[in-house]
Parts: C-alpha cells; structure tokens; sequence
C-alpha cells in the first residue's frame, strides 16, 4: 500500500501564516500546492500521480524534453509565487516524497540545511548574466568605437570565388580567417573576465554555470560566460543597471540579463565560508 | 507537435514591477541551468539521479553531462 506522492517545490519559514502563497497557485499536473509544517519550517508541495512520478516512470519521463519543460515551468511558478511573499529555498527538480509524513522526514532530516540556506539568502535575489561573441562583424555593426577587425573576411560568396584561388592564395585566407577567429574569442574572453570581475565585486557571491549549448538554448554565438550573482534586493536594480552599462561598453559581445530569480544557484553554502568555518 | 520552447509566459508569474522576482518569461535552458545545478540538495523518498538518467536527446544530455562535470550532483547518494 503506497502513500499518495508527493512533489516538493522549496522550503520557506513557517511564520505562522495561514498560508505562505498566494491562492490558485497550481503545480505540477496542476496539482493545489499547499504548506506542509514542521518544526518552524514548511515545504511547498501539490500530490502528483504515480503514474508519471514513481521511480520508474519518473525516469522514462525525464527523457521527454516536452514533460521535463512543463515539470521545470510548475517548479518555477510555485517558487516564484512563494519568492514573491518571502524568502524560499528550492529543493532540487523532481524531488518526491511519499505523502505528508515523507515531506515532513525531508524536513526532519534537512532542518539544519534549510535554516542555514533560509538565513543566509533571506532579502537576497539572483540575477543571471550572459555574455555571447557576436557574429563575424559584430564589432562594426555593433557601432562602437572598436574598428572593424583586421582580418575579418569580406562577405561575398565565398564558393564562386574560392574556385579562382590558387592552393597558396587558399591557404592564406584560411589562415586569415582563423586568426580573426581566434581574436574575436580572445576579445569574447576578456570581455567576459572584465563583465565577471566587475560583477563579482559588487555581488554578495557569484557562481558560473558551464556556459550554454547552443543545441540546447538555441543560440548560435558562442556562449562564453554563464554566471549568477547573488545580490541584496535593495541593491537589485542598481546591479541591473550596471550590467546594462557594461553591455553599452563592449562592443562585439553580447550580455543578456535574467532575472531577478529566486536564489536557485546559492542554496549551497559557500565553500569558502565552510572552510573559515572549519579553521 | 507541440513547441514547448516557446509556449506563453505563465499568467500567475509575478510580473509587477515592485514584486521582489518580477520575471520575462525564461528561456527553459536558463531554468534548466538552475534546477538542474541548484536547489538544496535533499533526497526525497524516491531516489531520481538525473545524471544517472540515460538521456536520448542528445541536447539534453549535453547539457546534463556539462553540468554534472563541473558541479556536484545535486542528486547525491542515499
């Protein structure tokens, strides 16, 4: 006899409240999401079905880029709503318990981990930051002040007149075309290390992510910075505003923000203040 | 088919200007960054290890491997 299941979203302080989210909001398979309390804490979870949730199916389901979306979207809708309100910590994806008594074990067992992530993130947001190497020509199309690149190639067809080359003349502009590929990264590069370094001094913490796939996100410029940044909300918008400005800056990347997000990337503690810890 | 990729953005997000996590609707690779990376690591009664999973979508499994590379799991050992 199997309990009903049970998928948990994020762990907030149990303040007493009646209800730490907004009403309707709706959770995976549309299941009502609700507090489940113990011990000063409470987990947001919505009953899911077996059929799609035990370990099993589970599995087979998480090769479904179209099921693994709608399951990533409920997980963000439920931790938005409650970031809205207060401070959350999320519990990974597809984190399933069997019925209130196993939410309540998963609270029992990580008291200490929440109350600390709870303390440590409370007030604070996430933001997202991106950096992508433009297109071959960015650097002119892009208006800055940065010169066209040496040796970019010209943009006429390349098979016409490459049958007009000599093997020598062939040579030549490959190597060509691969040294300006190569200085384009290396500027990609830098930019992104002065964009981190610039965002890491004014961020509580910042993580990298492994930058992005372009089979995955779709996007054909080379994804060179992936990172998060950890940041006071009340220094929220002066954060945003200064990633905006290094955008203007960098002629012939490209900077995308996210965000705010609730703190997703920081639920583990610094590793660094571990080891002051330990010392 | 459906195209999840580009589906509406969710109407019960917050997106009041004064709301703490106002959001644009989020590209599911940037979602995918921080569920898959993030988020306390606890294990529930059922034990999933996406890393584990043997994804058949080769996007998928890009991106998973990447992350499993460079961060530890957050699907840690019973």
């Amino acid at each position: 006899m199997t309990r009903e299941l049970e998928y948990a979203y994020g762990v907030v302080r149990d303040t007493g409240a009646p209800d730490p989210l907004p009403p309707g909001v709706l959770g995976v398979a549309g299941g009502p999401v609700r507090a489940v309390r113990h011990r000063g804490l409470a987990v947001l979870a919505s009953p899911v079905p077996a059929e799609e949730f035990e370990e099993g199916p589970l599995r087979a389901r998480l090769e479904d880029l179209a099921w693994l979306e709608e399951v990533a979207r409920a997980h963000q809708r439920v931790v938005n709503a409650a970031g809205a309100v207060g401070c959350v910590v999320p519990v990974g994806m597809a984190t399933v318990c069997r019925g209130e008594e196993g939410l309540r074990r998963m609270l029992e067992e990580g008291h200490p981990r929440f109350t600390g992530a709870l303390d440590r993130l409370e007030g604070r947001v996430e933001w997202g930051v991106k950096v992508y190497a433009g297109p071959v020509g960015a650097e002119a199309a892009a208006g800055g002040p940065a010169p066209a690149p040496a040796g970019a190639p010209s943009p006429p067809p390349a098979k016409a007149s490459s049958r007009g080359l000599s093997g020598r003349d062939y040579l030549r502009r490959r190597t060509a075309q691969r040294r300006a590929q190569e200085q384009r990264w290396q500027r990609a590069e830098d930019g992104a290390r002065l964009v981190h370094e610039t965002l890491a001094g004014l961020a509580e913490r910042a993580r990298l992510h492994p930058p992005q796939d372009g089979r995955l996100s779709g996007v054909t410029d080379r994804n060179v910075l992936n990172a998060a940044y950890l940041v006071p909300h009340e220094h929220s918008e002066g954060f945003a505003a200064r990633v905006r400005e290094l955008a203007d800056r960098l002629a012939g990347l490209r900077v995308e923000l996210t965000g705010p997000w609730a703190p997703y990337s920081f639920v583990a503690p610094d590793p660094a203040d571990r080891a002051r810890a330990a010392s | 088919m459906t195209t999840p990729a580009t589906s509406a953005p969710d109407p019960t997000s917050p997106t009041s200007p004064t709301s703490p996590l106002a959001q644009r609707p989020v590209a599911l690779v940037d979602l995918l960054d921080r569920l898959l990376a993030g988020g306390v690591v606890v294990v529930g009664d059922l034990t999933l290890r996406i890393a584990d999973v043997d994804l058949v979508r080769i996007d998928l499994r890009a991106l998973i491997s990447s992350v499993s590379e460079n961060v530890p799991s957050p699907w840690e050992e019973p």
